[in-house]
């Protein structure tokens, strides 16, 4: 199917006029930063409503098959759609684990059957779905994991706990792995991966609170919970191949995904509105040297990051250590924004050490980016993890 | 501004046989082999250059040369800095710019097509005190008759000794023009080799005392400013080339050296930084191209940001893989034998030439923080 430039134009004024109509705007309480941090029930009810509003309008899975309940259309017209939604600043996606990790998981490799199980109900945000991956005990190290899952007849019986469950308390499904086999040549040979019920007796999600004081993750305890064993996704010991493909959608290593932002979108050119309006020492902050200075170079990273990608995509020009932009995308921007966050409290002067309040600069949002960046910089392998990955697949250097 | 970077067939295979000719000829053992050497290429390959049309790029095909942009060139410079050749083909280009912005059509006749035949040209636009400001040079033109009457010094002149051609910025009138020497009329004893950081490369500090040319050899008014901004990128082009051997060098000893019965390149305090001066490159090599794209076509601005960006990006990235470098290579990095040493040397050359990454951020600042509407 070949699309005309003029037909995108068109469709993008379409979306662009939808969105400006439809944007839900204010809602009259603070929203969450981004699917993660997703903590109280009038937060979720908006986010899910808008979602629900976006997919009946055509504008989430554009380019997922029609017979699972997909748009069915070539990838340009959701990557148009995600755009749009980006530079009208709408809210985020909630269901993202499910439009973006397990979704495209499940179209990439699931049966039949699960396709036609849970792809539509993953868009239309009926169905949450959360992550089990993470424990406590082995933050970064997922090959580790030991939550145990016995068959027992017809079904698996699952111990153990899962951490860092976003939407948790609101999950119908979590894609869960866990370990069914002790023996094995090593730790991975004995996961398995599941599309598992939350609703089950056993399975218990607790939120957690976080360094913010708010709410939006969980601890999920597994007590003999019982779970069919047709969850099952592949084959036993097939876990730790599925998982990684499941991080590759994640980390936006490969495409796929049902499209949306999942996060609420800040950038340095916030920072810079930020900066031109601040005052350090009673003076215009941008008058100081080293505040310029600082602000130039975040300004610089992000261009930089911008530009890696448009140059990723030209072959002749990506030839050495490939995969390294893809590969480092996620070190790259979470860093990134965790660096500008900092740099917008440090724009603050004396209110730097204020939080979220009235009093508070933006109302504290700067303070709460802050530390919600470490959720991004910690979360789906933390930075330092991510550094050994690039270091020994793309430049090839020894396992630390 | 946006993210475009555009990357034709026709630059891609120039990409490829740069790559394959700069291996070719000039292997790390041929430029240590040339360190003590008057030239840093040996002549026939600079012919060699010349026969592929490199020496031309930029000069328009009514003056003998392929009539192509600086984005034809940034690939071919890259490659060169990859393999630390010394070649008078970058300060060739930039003098060929110079003439084809403000040459008289006497001035562009005479030197175009020779430069694109593979004649030499340099410039001297630096002098004592180590400013990066080239808009007031003390250096000063002064008529007399039908001559005019250079006075001054100029500094890191590249090349001077093998040019063909020189043009310097002086003050003439209160104005800062550029003039044209022909080399062959330069007395050697105004010509002193320098000793710089960089052992590739042949600068000299050229004394304009005593010399005098006919005034048609002046050129047009010119900002310099549009000198500069070709300078950096090309310098910038280089240097994205050796700081990606900078981390091939570093890579390689990083899987071969052991310690305490381990691969060094196993421990993360080595990784890490590694990784660092990856992504450093990756966004050298991105910055290079974007402000390549947009040379020849852009506006004024844009071109300002995107090389001074570049410049910034490559100066920091390429000095901080050069200053590893030696580091993870232990003691023997202290030792001249080391490559490092070569890498670091030509990263710090780059790096302060035509303003380090604080001076462009400096000069940014006032383009990317004001508002605009």
């Amino acid at each position: 199917m070949s699309v005309t430039q003029h037909e995108l134009d068109e469709f993008r004024q379409d979306v662009s006029a939808w969105l400006t109509e439809n944007n839900p705007g204010d809602p009259g309480f603070l929203l969450p930063e981004s699917f993660m941090e997703v903590g109280t029930d009038k937060q979720f009810e908006y986010l899910r409503t808008w979602q629900q509003k976006v997919y009946e309008a055509g504008y989430l899975g554009m380019a997922w098959p029609e017979a699972y309940g997909g748009g069915g259309k070539p990838q340009v017209f959701q990557d148009i759609v995600t755009q749009e939604m980006a530079q009208q600043r709408v809210p985020f996606m909630t269901n993202t684990i499910g439009l973006n990790w397990a979704g495209p998981l499940i179209l990439q490799r699931g049966s039949e059957a699960e396709k036609n199980k849970y792809i539509k109900g993953i868009l239309n945000a009926e169905d949450i779905w959360a992550q089990g991956f993470s424990e406590p005990d082995h933050g970064s190290d997922l090959g580790n994991a030991q939550t145990k899952a016995v068959r027992d007849g017809d079904d698996y019986v699952i111990n153990g706990s899962k951490i860092w469950t976003s939407l948790g308390s609101y999950a119908k499904y979590m894609i869960l792995l866990a370990r069914t086999s002790t023996d094995g040549p090593n730790k991975y040979a004995g996961l398995s991966f599941f599309l598992a019920p939350m609703q089950a007796e056993g399975i218990t999600p607790q939120p957690i609170k976080k360094l913010t004081s708010e709410f939006g993750f969980c601890q999920t305890y597994f007590d003999n919970a019982r779970i069919p064993a047709n969850c099952l996704m592949g084959a036993e010991g097939e876990g730790w191949p599925i998982a990684m493909a499941t991080l590759m959608f994640e980390r936006g290593n490969v495409g796929g995904q049902a499209g949306g932002m999942a996060i609420m979108d800040v950038n340095v050119n916030d920072v810079l509105e930020l900066a031109r309006r601040s005052k350090r020492n009673g003076k215009p902050a941008l008058d100081d040297p080293l505040i310029r200075d600082q602000m130039v170079q975040l300004m610089i990273e992000a261009k930089s990051n911008g530009l890696m990608n448009q140059r990723s995509k030209i072959p002749a020009l990506a030839s050495d250590y490939q995969g390294a932009v893809p590969m480092s995308g996620k070190l790259r921007g979470t860093e990134l924004k965790r660096r500008f966050c900092q740099f917008a409290i440090n724009l603050q002067g004396a209110d730097g050490a204020r939080f979220v309040s009235n009093e508070a600069v933006d109302g504290g949002k700067w303070q709460r980016l802050y530390f919600n960046s470490f959720s991004a910089t910690i979360g789906g392998g933390t930075s330092q993890i991510q550094a050994n990955i690039i270091g020994e697949r793309v430049l090839g250097l020894p396992k630390s | 501004m946006s993210n475009n970077i555009e990357f034709s067939e026709e630059q891609s295979m120039l990409l490829d046989s740069a790559r394959e000719f700069a291996k070719s000829q000039s292997s790390i053992d041929l430029v240590r082999a040339r360190l003590d050497d008057d030239r840093g290429l040996p002549i026939s390959v600079w012919t060699a250059m010349t026969e592929l049309g490199w020496a031309g790029i930029v000069i328009p095909e009514e003056h003998g040369g392929l009539g192509l942009g600086f984005n034809h060139l940034v690939p071919i410079v890259e490659c060169m800095g990859r393999q630390l050749m010394a070649s008078p083909l970058i300060w060739s280009a930039i003098t060929a710019h110079a003439l084809r912005l403000a040459g008289t059509a006497e001035q562009k006749s005479q030197c175009l097509p020779a430069l694109a035949a593979g004649a030499i040209g340099t410039m001297g636009l630096m002098e004592t005190g180590g400013s990066w400001d080239l808009s007031a040079p003390t250096c000063a033109a002064k008529f007399a008759g039908d001559q005019l009457v250079l006075t001054g010094t100029k500094v890191f002149v590249e090349d001077a000794n093998i040019a063909d051609y020189i043009i310097v910025s002086v003050l003439l009138e209160g104005q800062s023009r550029l003039v044209l020497i022909e080399a062959a009329s330069v007395d050697a004893a105004a010509l002193n080799r320098e000793v710089i950081i960089d052992e590739t490369r042949r600068s000299f500090r050229l004394t304009l005392d005593g010399i005098q040319v006919p005034k048609s050899n002046l050129l047009l008014a010119l900002d310099l400013n549009e000198i500069e901004l070709a300078a950096m990128l090309l310098l910038s082009a280089e240097m994205a080339g050796s700081h990606a051997s900078t981390l091939d060098l570093i890579v390689e000893y990083l899987k071969t050296r052991k310690q305490f019965d381990r691969y060094i390149g196993s421990y993360q305090a080595l990784k890490h930084p590694t990784v660092d001066i990856l992504i450093g490159l990756e966004a050298s090599r991105s910055h290079v191209y974007y402000a390549a794209t947009g040379f020849d076509v852009g506006t004024s601005n844009d071109r300002q940001l995107a090389v001074r960006m570049a410049k910034a990006v490559a100066s920091e990235g390429c000095a901080f893989a050069g200053d590893r470098a030696i580091q993870f290579h232990g003691g023997f990095g202290f030792t001249f034998e080391c490559d490092a040493q070569l890498y670091l040397r030509r990263a710090l050359w780059g790096q302060h030439q035509f303003g380090d990454e604080a001076h462009q951020r400096t000069l940014l600042a006032p383009l990317m923080l004001e508002e605009t509407d």
